[in-house]
């Protein structure tokens, strides 16, 4: 109250907090109202028949796309995984600081990142459509590509801020680099790259444009890695496509808003364990 | 012996990303190029006509409807997201700022296919009703874009105004300013880099996105003629006719991802350009 009586004397000071004032009630009232919305439109269209174990025109179900979701992340997880994290490795344990090749791999890590979803899909349905067809490991391929820059930046930042001295106390035992890396840096940057890895997957199960002309829309249980999946989100793109099924992608909407809002609650808790307390303050 | 070897493991590793880049470029170009060469550069990029059936392709209409889009969006989601950011940073009371963070987080995470469906059953009949149109064109694509690139834009400000030395804050109330004057006058100023490569991040999402741009913006592929009518973007044309195109158009197709490839990277510099010149 105070401070509103002496702005009262100072109107562009006024001016400037109910400006800014304004925007935080706007950008509030924009998050309560989209999540509120999909949630209250969406849950009580949360039926039994939308989880029934087999996928028919008639109930739509999402169980198929649910595990279609599971086996495509795991798989791309399987890949870009240990890629983005040895890379981050060499990049912040092995290469000398500020040498060439550091810096290529990081200009190419940020190009990477700033590709649209749909050039990968387009990439993903030229190179491995052709010899594989839709498939489930043409869409976890090109899913992969998408996610290594984001492990592989994550697991640096952690990498990077384990203090020296944990290092130098390996090297002053007598370990190699080898043992130093694996025994001291990885585990001491863990909850860092879990946060990374599990952004990650976050990403993969919202991802559509790079999925559908990369792993296709069948609406099965994949048999192989070379058959056609569609995953939740593609599955959410289709319903909402054909027009037919309106309350049943609102549910759909919503199991995907958990899911995803879920896995980057949990990725800032991992951040949140190793900066002690900041919280996620990166993007 | 084994550190030789898992040093080059870690090595090769690195070179994935390296390899990937170039995998794509390669690609791009090599199913790209062969339209440039067939259509005509020129014929294909200022084209205003988008025919398949004919084997005609002009890329303009879509060139100009993603820039517009992106505008549009950017001229919704900046000013809210800058304002809401610099709240964020300066003048949340400390209680709420975590709540405030992960509600903005929240936004964030949210999957596009979702943005696009709350964009369908939300925003379009919204339009329709208000202006009596159709409901799905340039400016519902605007208003969704614009609600995409809110939380990049504000985390990124709120990341750095904070980022600002205090003492920049603390010499301009020992000038005599109030909190608000010291704040648009000194942090701002010391945080702009910071807020322009946070923009730049936006219109890099709102150009690149596809799936929930394809559900509201309308798709037909010529002209844009208003904000009130239908248009179709680089990525929608990708994202329409992929699946069943073949020979030339597929070509076509490709070297229209090409040429928003051409634009992502143009922000891309943008965005390293700006970094390059963030004070310490």
């Amino acid at each position: 109250m105070k401070t509103l009586f002496a702005l009262r004397r100072r109107p562009a000071a006024l001016l400037l907090r109910l400006l800014v004032t304004a925007a935080a009630c706007v950008t509030a009232l924009i998050i309560a109202f989209t999540v509120g919305y999909i949630l209250i439109k969406g849950v009580p269209h949360l039926t039994p028949e939308l989880f029934a174990p087999k996928y028919t025109s008639e109930n739509v179900s999402m169980t198929p796309a649910i595990a279609g979701t599971l086996i495509m992340t795991a798989l791309a997880l399987a890949l870009a995984a240990p890629l983005g994290i040895f890379s981050a490795v060499f990049l912040a344990e092995y290469a000398r600081r500020g040498s060439r090749l550091v810096k290529v791999v990081r200009l190419a890590a940020e190009t990477l990142s700033g590709i649209p979803s749909i050039i990968y899909g387009l990439f993903g349905a030229l190179l491995f459509n052709r010899a594989l067809g839709y498939s489930l490991i043409a869409g976890a391929v090109t899913l992969a590509i998408m996610l290594l820059p984001l492990i592989m930046r994550t697991a640096e930042e952690a990498l990077l801020s384990v203090p020296d001295m944990y290092r130098e106390g390996g090297f002053g035992l007598g370990a190699g680099r080898l043992r130093v890396v694996f025994a001291i840096t990885l585990p001491a940057a863990a909850p860092g790259i879990l946060a990374g890895v599990i952004l990650a997957v976050g990403r993969a199960v919202g991802e559509t444009a790079a999925l559908i002309f990369t792993s296709g829309t069948a609406t099965a249980l994949p048999k192989s890695i070379f058959s056609s999946v569609r995953t939740l989100s593609v599955h959410m793109y289709v319903l909402s496509n054909e027009g037919f099924y309106i309350d049943q992608a609102y549910a759909t909407a919503v199991v995907l808003l958990l899911l995803t809002v879920g896995l980057n609650a949990l990725s800032g808790l991992a951040a949140r364990r190793l900066t002690g307390g900041s919280g996620q303050e990166n993007l | 012996m084994k550190e030789k070897i898992m040093r080059a493991v870690f090595l090769a590793a690195a070179c994935v990303c390296i390899l990937c880049v170039a995998l794509i470029c390669l690609f791009l170009l090599a199913n790209g190029i062969p339209a440039f060469g067939k259509i005509g550069a020129l014929k294909f990029l200022t084209g205003a006509v988008w025919r398949p059936g004919n084997d005609i392709y002009g890329v303009a209409p879509m060139i100009l409807g993603s820039l517009y889009v992106t505008a549009g969006a950017v001229a919704l989601g900046a000013p809210i997201g800058i304002l809401t950011g610099i709240f964020l940073a300066r003048f949340c009371p400390r209680r709420a700022r975590p709540g405030f963070r992960s509600a903005v987080n929240l936004l964030a995470g949210i999957p596009s296919v979702v943005y696009g469906f709350f964009g369908l059953v939300v925003l379009v009949p919204a339009v329709r009703s208000v202006f009596g149109v159709s409901g799905k064109s340039m400016l519902t694509a605007s208003v969704l874009l614009g609600l995409m690139i809110l939380p990049t834009i504000i985390s990124v400000t709120d990341t750095s105004v904070r980022a600002v030395p205090e003492s920049c804050y603390e010499g301009a109330l020992a000038l005599g300013a109030t909190h608000e004057r010291a704040v648009f006058s000194a942090l701002l100023p010391a945080a702009k880099s910071g807020i322009t490569s946070g923009v730049a991040l936006g219109v890099g999402r709102a150009i690149g996105e596809a799936t929930a741009v394809v559900m509201v913006a309308g798709n037909q592929p010529a002209m844009p003629s208003g904000p009130l009518h239908g248009l179709r973007t680089l990525t929608a044309n990708i994202v329409l006719e992929m699946g069943y195109a073949a020979d030339l158009h597929r070509q076509a197709l490709a070297a229209t991802a090409l040429t928003l490839f051409v634009f992502t990277l143009a922000v891309n510099v943008l965005l390293a350009l700006g970094r390059g010149k963030r004070p310490v």
